[in-house]
């Protein structure tokens, strides 16, 4: 699947069809921190999904209803216990874990929820990145558009760091995904030449 | 909303209260706004709480400040747009604004029923909506609304009539009361009960009205449906006289508002129904036929349900409203939740909260017709 145009903000989001590719048709989502919803729309549209946005934002709830998807007015730093164990086929936190504060709760709660897990997140070890911190100062990018004093990115982390996280919280990775600053799939050095990386996983029985 | 006037349906169906008293036949007031469209199918609903009635928008002819008590939520180019819904609303049986009630006359005996009404539950208003809606040759609601006492029907519409309701609208509201509202309700009902003017119900007879039972109720009531926060910023401790009288009488503002708000309470609203109401409250248990398992209960549901509650409400608080909401989530059934931030206690549903009402229009605005 290629580029595809995000029919909320007429952007180009090739995240929403790296997800979508992995999302079986007909199954029950959990989009966490979903934003103004257009990726569950997206995915409603294209995979015929059935799925929840959980959402803290006013302004985000509202764009979730103009976009005519189910949201739930939730803080996730609290964790998921609205939500009953096992009850998702996928539960997806897209470019949000990087955001929250309780990173390991989420993954724990995800595991609980789901019977998958999709995270997606930028690679704080992509090579810009990297490039910027030795010339002396925090990266600023497209996938990290922030200067380091009004970030909401307290948690930035690398492929390796995240997978490191995933063994720790008993995740099982099943698939993983990156994509180049071009949004091509990327094979070799993937945690320096990455940009965006997705994960797909599971609990460890 | 303009001018509007009530109109009168009588229901000669015999009606089986939950309590197992047959009503044979009653009336129910209520008063509509809009046009119901060809295809049936643009009809809202819209249920009232403990003091509210069918008088939800608009005014009365050569009648001043006789606003319907939602008229910033209904009307044209409200969030419930009248332009586009024909909108509903009816006063429940057993109140006291022209329905079928306490104050009624009692054909058998030619007096009013007094303490001989029946109990009156939230499945009973919902079986006499179904009645109405017959009447109206009403099929399926677009949507059934309520806040409160109101959110309860529209919950109970949902679990009766699941195939009649396209979508629930349910503000503040919850799916049982806890003990500590109970609690509430009981010294409410105490306090009309042992004012002397009582007269265990029957106080037509004696051409009285129980003031000042009603009149503490609606005090107590009235406290509850504000939030600390709220008084403070409202009243906080200032003195009616700027200065303390060391006396009894009035000397803070806030209770000289509370008083007023009893007195005005006490004159328009009878007690019988204000006891059947708040017993109403008290009963309403959607999962007790379940043991206690509220998903349960919403198996049957087929709507697609707003749930909205208000983080300043302790009385019908956000936790009553995430319990609704996980019980539909158990059951698959689409639904959005949303925690209005607000200062205003549970009174905030009646209020034009910009987000509030940006919600429900947006959501008003989804429902296909």
């Amino acid at each position: 699947m290629n580029e595809t145009l995000n029919p909320a903000t007429n952007t180009l989001r090739p995240d929403f069809a790296a997800i979508a590719e992995w999302i079986k048709p007909g199954a029950k989502i959990l989009d966490l921190g979903c934003g103004d919803g257009s990726l569950l729309r997206y995915l409603r549209d294209t995979r015929d999904v059935f799925g929840y946005g959980v959402e803290i934002d006013d302004d985000n709830l509202l764009k979730c209803f103009h976009n005519g998807i189910n949201v739930i007015q939730n803080d996730l730093e609290a964790g998921l216990s609205g939500f009953e164990s096992n009850s998702f086929d996928y539960v997806i936190l897209s470019q949000t874990l990087q955001a929250m504060r309780h990173t390991e709760g989420i993954i724990q709660e995800m595991l609980r929820v789901g019977k998958e897990g999709i995270v997606s997140f930028p690679n704080f070890g992509y090579w810009r990145n990297r490039m910027q911190v030795i010339a002396g100062h925090m990266p600023v990018s497209e996938t990290l558009p922030y200067y380091w004093y009004d970030t909401p990115n307290i948690h930035l982390c690398t492929l390796g760091d995240f997978e490191a996280l995933c063994h720790q919280c008993n995740a099982r990775i099943l698939e993983r995904r990156v994509l180049s600053a071009h949004n091509r799939p990327v094979n070799f050095f993937p945690n320096l030449m990455g940009i965006l990386a997705f994960y797909r996983f599971e609990r460890r029985t | 909303m303009g001018v509007v006037t009530p109109q009168y349906v009588q229901i000669v169906k015999p009606l089986q209260l939950k309590s197992g008293y047959v009503l044979d036949s009653y009336h129910l007031v209520y008063e509509t706004y809009g046009q119901l469209n060809a295809a049936r199918s643009n009809a809202v609903l819209i249920c009232h709480a403990l003091s509210g009635n069918h008088h939800v928008a608009g005014i009365y002819a050569d009648k001043e400040k006789s606003s319907g008590w939602w008229d910033n939520m209904v009307g044209p180019g409200k969030p419930i747009d009248t332009d586009r819904f024909f909108v509903i609303g009816v006063n429940n049986l057993g109140g006291c604004h022209g329905s079928t009630g306490p104050a009624s006359i009692d054909t058998r005996t030619g007096k009013p029923y007094g303490a001989s009404f029946p109990m009156v539950t939230v499945e009973d208003w919902v079986e006499t909506q179904a009645q109405l809606a017959d009447h109206l040759g009403i099929e399926q609601f677009a949507a059934v609304v309520g806040g409160s006492l109101g959110g309860m029907q529209a919950l109970q519409w949902t679990l009766d009539y699941p195939e009649r309701v396209r979508h629930a609208v349910v503000v503040a509201a919850a799916a049982k009361l806890t003990a500590q509202n109970i609690a509430f309700n009981d010294v409410a009902r105490q306090a009309i009960m042992t004012d002397q003017e009582f007269y265990g119900g029957n106080f037509y007879a004696y051409d009285t009205l129980p003031r000042r039972g009603l009149r503490l109720a609606r005090m107590l009531g009235h406290i509850t449906y504000l939030s600390d926060d709220s008084m403070a910023a409202k009243f906080g401790r200032s003195l009616r006289k700027g200065e303390l009288s060391f006396g009894f009488d009035v000397e803070f503002e806030i209770e000289s508002y509370l008083r007023y708000q009893g007195d005005k309470f006490a004159d328009l609203f009878d007690a019988n129904t204000y006891l059947l109401m708040t017993k109403a409250l008290d009963y309403f248990n959607p999962a007790d036929s379940y043991n206690g398992d509220l998903s349960a209960a919403f198996r049957v549901a087929m709507a697609n349900f707003l749930i909205v509650s208000f983080t300043s409400d302790w009385r019908f608080s956000p936790e009553r409203s995430r319990e609704i909401v996980k019980a539909l989530l158990d059951n698959k059934i689409n639904v959005s939740y949303a925690e209005v931030t607000t200062t205003h206690g549970h009174d905030s549903f009646l209020m034009e909260a910009p987000y509030y009402h940006q919600l429900v229009r947006a959501y008003m605005d989804n429902i296909s017709i």
